[in-house]
């Protein structure tokens, strides 16, 4: 049972990574990786400690992400990265071509098409269905760390659902800039319990992890932390009565899709300094502008 | 234009390209190969082994190889090579009493049973740049045959015991023994296990063999310096071969399985003493594979360090911090955090931009209508 599982079939691009098991971890490792991710899953928000291995990639660089994903990944399973909303970004690719050398199992650009989507700093903007697992990368799992650095007072906070000090925080930026000045990696209740880090998303993402159909992993490899949102499980962005959470809206769609409804990137387009604005989410931007050629090409057949 | 913003696979392919062409430099100049660095490069090799936690000196020599001499880069290449290694089983303790010695020296006395054996050492080189090593190809040869037998012949005869300087001390009670605490759990095992909080001594030092020697020299300094109460003194610094033994299941009794070169420093450090305990010396420990005499002396300083809290001693520095220093103790993960900060960050960037441009705007809007504020508080008053 916990025989190395070697790779037979050859991976699709690249030369396969000989003498290392599928998905590059040992049968024991990802025993005791699931052991922790069936943890996280019971008791939704908490962070629970698992013996994060080194990586052939850098810590910092989504080694939490991968090694759940390497611990969850099965031979019918079809993967898709993003970094930043997109397929294309650099640490995606290369993320994407590890596991395609070390599992050989499909990847795709598709949110649809994937069964797991592993990510760095966005939800997509196409809703997840329950037959999906979204795997987060995080850098600090600890919601608390620029309030308490200090990991052994964290968890009595933790345990005794002590939240005051991030409470007074947002209410120091009420007082200070007359809103709440935090806009990406926006702190969560889960289930009503365990005051949690959505990893850097935006706030504008915060929303899609509510009641959403998908299973949310998040591996921190580097602090050795994994945490879970389950399906379907409530999760409420901090605020207050008379501040309530709101998301960030643009005055601009996108230029490539017209898209008013999603995250926009915005780019520098030339010396002059002059503007862009086009979708963080590489995949929605592409269905839209399919969708629209198809519409026009129905309604204007001139 | 989308994608060349953001990147993709030939891109990649590309650097890698260029990362060998630049890793193998000028082609007129002949390839380093693996053995001339393991032999030539000893000493970068060690600390190779060290903190990727692997004694193995070809990986060691290849990794620096393929890290185009960056130890850090090539540390982390080994330890991620050694993730993928299945664990066996645990070694007993080594023996470091038992060790053949190449070098062998003690600070705190002129003499000491088994002598003082200076060793290959830098410390009393002056540093000079020798031009003569410009010079490729020594004729070396013979000379170092016969050196080379002659130092077999010294560590065949020399087989006494060498008792650690430190029980010396002992004697009159002066101070502290290490020795295992009775009944004590198995020590926990940081590559399979996570780093938790409150550690225990057993985890820190295994937290500091694995740490960046540039960081344990930099805290061990500060130790020096008053950031901790230390007075050291390297009771005893050694660096030669042990033994390693295993137990075997299907034998039932412990096997040599090889032998490793390591290097121990005890340090001595005075101890005020407290209401229960007279004033005594304590020691720090430092172990390292190879010949690391600076990682192992530092180590030994840190260790010293972070046992102020059982010793009951003022926690006045991040020293003396367990929690501070242990987790920033790894090169691995420091050089991968710091260096992340490389990787795309589009969308946490647009955010804050969205942000501070709201919050300009209010600014302006507010400082537009400076008197209308004054009035406000000329009425107040």
């Amino acid at each position: 049972m916990n025989a190395p599982e070697t790779q037979l079939a050859a991976a699709p691009f690249d030369s396969a990574a000989e003498g290392y098991n599928f998905a590059y971890l040992d049968e024991q490792t990802k025993r005791m990786i699931r052991r922790s991710l069936l943890k996280a899953v019971a008791v939704p928000g908490y962070q629970v400690p698992f013996a994060s291995r080194e990586m052939p990639l850098p810590f910092g660089w989504g080694t939490g992400g991968i090694q759940v994903t390497a611990a969850i990944i099965g031979r019918r399973d079809t993967l898709k990265v993003i970094d930043q909303g997109s397929d294309e970004t650099t640490n995606a690719v290369n993320i994407r071509r590890f596991f395609a050398r070390t599992t050989g199992v499909a990847t795709t650009r598709r949110t649809s098409e994937a069964t797991i989507v592993q990510t760095r700093h966005r939800i997509p903007e196409t809703p997840l269905t329950d037959k999906q697992i979204l795997v987060y990368q995080v850098p600090m799992p600890e919601p608390l760390y620029r309030l308490e650095p200090r990991v052994a007072e964290t968890k009595k906070l933790h345990a005794l659902a002590d939240y005051g000090l991030i409470s007074v925080k947002l209410y120091e930026d009420i007082v200070h800039h007359g809103g709440i000045a935090t806009t990406y990696d926006y702190p969560v209740i889960v289930n009503g319990r365990y005051l949690t880090s959505p990893s850097p998303i935006p706030k504008f993402d915060n929303p899609k992890m509510h009641m959403n159909p998908a299973l949310q992993l998040f591996g921190a490899g580097r602090e050795r932390r994994i945490h879970a949102i389950p399906p379907y499980t409530p999760v409420r962005s901090l605020d207050f009565d008379d501040h309530p959470f709101e998301v960030q809206r643009w005055e601009h769609a996108c230029a490539l899709c017209g898209s008013k409804e999603s995250f926009l990137d915005e780019m520098i387009v030339d010396d002059s300094g002059k503007r862009m604005f086009v979708c963080s989410d590489s995949d929605y931007c592409h269905d839209h502008r399919e969708q629209q050629a198809d519409d026009t090409g129905e309604g204007e057949s001139a | 234009m989308y994608v060349a913003v953001k990147g993709g696979e030939r891109a990649i392919e590309a650097s890698w390209r260029l990362l060998d062409k630049s890793r193998r430099g000028d082609t007129r100049f002949a390839e380093l190969s693996v053995g001339q660095i393991r032999e030539q490069l000893r000493l970068a090799v060690s600390r190779v082994m060290t903190e990727g936690s692997v004694y193995d000196e070809d990986l060691a020599a290849l990794a620096i190889k393929q890290a185009a001499g960056d130890l850090v880069e090539a540390i982390f290449l080994l330890r991620a090579y050694r993730t993928t290694l299945p664990r066996f089983g645990y070694t007993q303790p080594l023996d470091t009493e038992a060790i053949v010695v190449e070098r062998r020296i003690s600070a705190t006395f002129k003499d000491v049973p088994g002598g003082q054996l200076l060793g290959a050492t830098y410390d009393y080189t002056q540093r000079l740049l020798d031009f003569a090593l410009m010079a490729e190809a020594q004729a070396a040869g013979n000379d170092s045959d016969t050196s080379a037998s002659a130092e077999r012949e010294h560590l065949a005869a020399k087989p006494e015991a060498m008792p650690r300087v430190v029980t010396l001390l002992d004697k009159e009670g002066l101070i502290e023994q290490e020795s295992p605490t009775p009944g004590a759990a198995e020590p926990g095992d940081l590559t399979r296990e996570p780093l938790s909080f409150p550690a225990s001594r057993a985890t820190r030092l295994q937290n500091l063999a694995r740490g960046d020697e540039g960081f344990l020299l930099a805290m061990g300094y500060a130790t020096q310096r008053g950031y901790a109460n230390s007075h050291p003194f390297a009771g005893e610094i050694r660096f030669g071969a042990v033994t390693v033994e295993m137990e075997l299941d299907e034998l039932g009794e412990a096997v040599e399985i090889g032998e490793i070169d390591i290097t121990e420093c005890q340090m001595i450090n005075q101890f005020a003493g407290s209401g229960e305990v007279p004033p005594t010396f304590t020691q720090g420990y430092g172990l390292a594979f190879g010949h690391s005499e600076r990682k192992a002396m530092a180590m030994a300083l840190v260790d010293r360090a972070l046992r102020a809290e059982e010793l009951g001693e003022t926690l006045a520095s991040p020293t003396q911090d367990i929690e501070f220093m242990l987790s920033h103790s790894d090169n691995v993960e420091a050089s991968g955090f710091v260096q992340h900060l490389k990787l795309p960050h589009y969308v946490d960037f647009q955010s804050e931009l969205e942000l501070v441009r709201r919050l300009r705007a209010q600014h302006a809007a507010q400082a537009s209508q400076p008197d209308h504020d004054q009035n406000q508080q000329e009425q107040a008053a």
